[in-house]
């Protein structure tokens, strides 16, 4: 497979780098694959700009953080402003539609997916909304199988959440199979 | 397809998982970004096997429990970082004084001061080398991915209890808190070092400071059947103080030389491309990744360079370095800070003039692309 790279972005609390995690340790245990996950964030625990990248490959991954991604997350508006100029040229940038209004024209397929508002109004549970978004994610590019991400949320996640976030994953898949 | 015992963590748990192996039980600390996952994890996982964890008041402390616990017979470890390092540093100086084994991690961090706390540095090699004081030789070792931080952990254990001394694990932040695989071997792959325990007896005299042959010092378990005394000050084999220049002088060269005269022992290395190169990277600790990057992109245009990558820092490998830097044209040496090991390298290499830095002191991880500008200015290619 080719390497891909992978930036999420936004805001402390949203669960940006809880959902880079997930994705990268779905690639690593039950897809064999290599990847590296790291994070760049400031002292406080809410706010505060965050960003963590991923790297999967077949190949041993050396560089941990990601130049140029071929996949950008950003859920928030200086997030979008801030990095969507690194994206690849034919890559995929998805941002949520509430918190980001699209503000350039970049070579790549640019999607803005209404998630927080679908949760909010589904299941009305914000903390949910990373794992909305990485259905979302894996709907409209598959990185990983759906199956692995889902042992992955049934092995971090006490059973009493684990329907409230596969439901919000089926949000996302669903978000992503209205997209063209 | 999926391996046994595989799983996607952080550095700093990687590092936890390799003090479990090499049979850590007890660990005091005081939390501090970014090795506090450290003691957060043993704090659970510690209990489970039987081992004891405190969170102590302060570093100074920790660092004085630790002590205090290696003594009694127990493998012993702590985790800081800059900050937290500066404190222990007087009780390190009296952990090589009075011969404890015990490993002190230090996840370093921006500094100097409370610096920059969630960014990453290799700042502190100077002063894991000379930050307590006095003449004294000291062991520090890295690691730059998770399989080889569960390595040299087992390895800084294996280490502080064969000669007896401190030992440090120097990792960095973004070491710290990357995830990526790590395959936890088997009991028994990894060989381990238990306490050296004295095999005299009950009521017979004991020198807890008389080498054997080897050099090597058995132990007593502190409280046990053994009555001696343990001192920061000059002593003499039953450890009472003692100003004698004869045996101040055994006992200064008895310190240095059971690790400078093991350098080759402690060296852990690794090579990459290095028989045919004409520009080696020397590098350690996370920069040795972004190194490796450019290394192996280059080669496969055709540039020959390879990469040094040192897990032992101290003692520093000087001979190691210097031989296998003898046919290259220039040596960059890759790391996050001022220089540090810089120096060391242009002291052990025959023509320091050939040495260069490609270093990031900014808070922000040293990219591929730096280095690469760095090696195009030292080719004569411009920048």
């Amino acid at each position: 497979m080719a390497r891909k790279r992978i930036i999420f972005s936004g805001s402390g609390g949203q669960g940006v780098i809880t959902a880079s995690v997930i994705l990268a340790e779905a690639a690593v245990l039950y897809e064999g694959l290599n990847a590296v996950q790291t994070q760049v964030y400031g002292p406080e625990a809410r706010g505060g700009a965050t960003r963590a990248d991923v790297i999967i490959d077949t190949k041993e991954i050396r560089y941990p953080k990601v130049d140029q991604p071929n996949v950008l997350i950003c859920l928030t508006q200086e997030a979008y402003n801030k990095f969507s100029p690194l994206i690849r040229p034919g890559g995929l940038l998805l941002v949520d539609s509430h918190f980001v209004t699209l503000a350039r024209k970049v070579d790549a397929r640019q999607v803005a997916v209404n998630m927080y508002e679908t949760v909010m109004k589904e299941i009305g549970r914000p903390v949910v909304f990373n794992v909305c978004v990485l259905g979302t994610l894996i709907g409209l590019e598959k990185i990983v199988r759906s199956e692995s991400l889902l042992k992955v949320l049934e092995r971090r996640i006490p059973s009493d959440l684990l329907d409230l976030n596969r439901k919000a994953f089926d949000l996302g898949l669903e978000l992503a199979a209205k997209q063209d | 397809m999926v391996e046994k015992n595989i799983r996607f963590v952080q550095g700093n748990e990687a590092c936890v998982e390799g003090a479990l192996y090499a049979g850590l039980n007890f660990f005091a600390g005081y939390p501090i970004t970014p090795s506090t996952e450290i003691a957060e994890l043993l704090s659970l996982r510690l209990p489970q096997k039987g081992g004891k964890f405190i969170q102590m008041e302060d570093e100074i402390a920790s660092m004085c429990a630790i002590v205090g616990a290696s003594l009694t017979g127990l493998k012993a470890m702590t985790a800081t970082s800059g900050p937290g390092f500066s404190l222990k540093q007087e009780a390190i100086g009296y952990a090589v004084m009075a011969e404890i084994p015990c490993v002190i991690v230090n996840v370093q961090r921006g500094g100097p001061s409370t610096g920059l706390p969630t960014k990453v540095s290799q700042g502190d090699i100077m002063q894991a080398r000379w930050g307590t004081h006095g003449d004294h030789a000291i062991v520090a070792l890295t690691a730059s991915n998770h399989q080889d931080v569960f390595k040299i952990t087992v390895e800084a254990f294996n280490i502080a209890e064969t000669f007896r001394t401190p030992v440090i694990l120097l990792f960095d932040e973004v070491v710290g808190h990357m995830r990526e695989k790590l395959v936890i071997p088997e009991p028994g792959e990894i060989p381990l070092v238990e306490r050296l325990r004295t095999s005299v007896p009950e009521g017979t005299d004991y020198h807890p400071y008389l080498p054997r042959e080897d050099g090597r010092l058995p132990m007593s378990d502190f409280g046990g059947v053994h009555r001696y005394n343990v001192t920061g000050l000059m002593h003499d084999m039953w450890g009472f103080p003692t100003d004698n220049p004869k045996v101040a002088y055994g006992l200064m060269r008895h310190l240095i030389d059971k690790i400078e005269g093991h350098v080759q022992d402690m060296t852990h290395a690794k090579e990459f491309f290095l028989d045919d190169a004409e520009c080696i990277f020397i590098s350690y600790g996370s920069a040795a990744r972004s190194a490796l990057h450019v290394v192996e992109n280059r080669r496969a245009r055709g540039e020959r360079l390879g990469l040094l990558e040192l897990q032992t820092l101290w003692p520093f490998p000087a001979d190691y370095v210097r031989e296998r830097c003898e046919h290259a044209k220039y040596i960059i040496v890759v790391e996050m800070n001022m220089g540090q090991v810089l120096q060391e390298v242009r002291k052990a290499v025959d023509d320091p003039e050939k040495v260069f830095l490609a270093n990031s002191i900014d808070g922000t991880f040293i990219t591929p692309t730096k280095i690469r500008n760095i090696l195009r200015v030292i080719q004569g290619k411009g920048v």
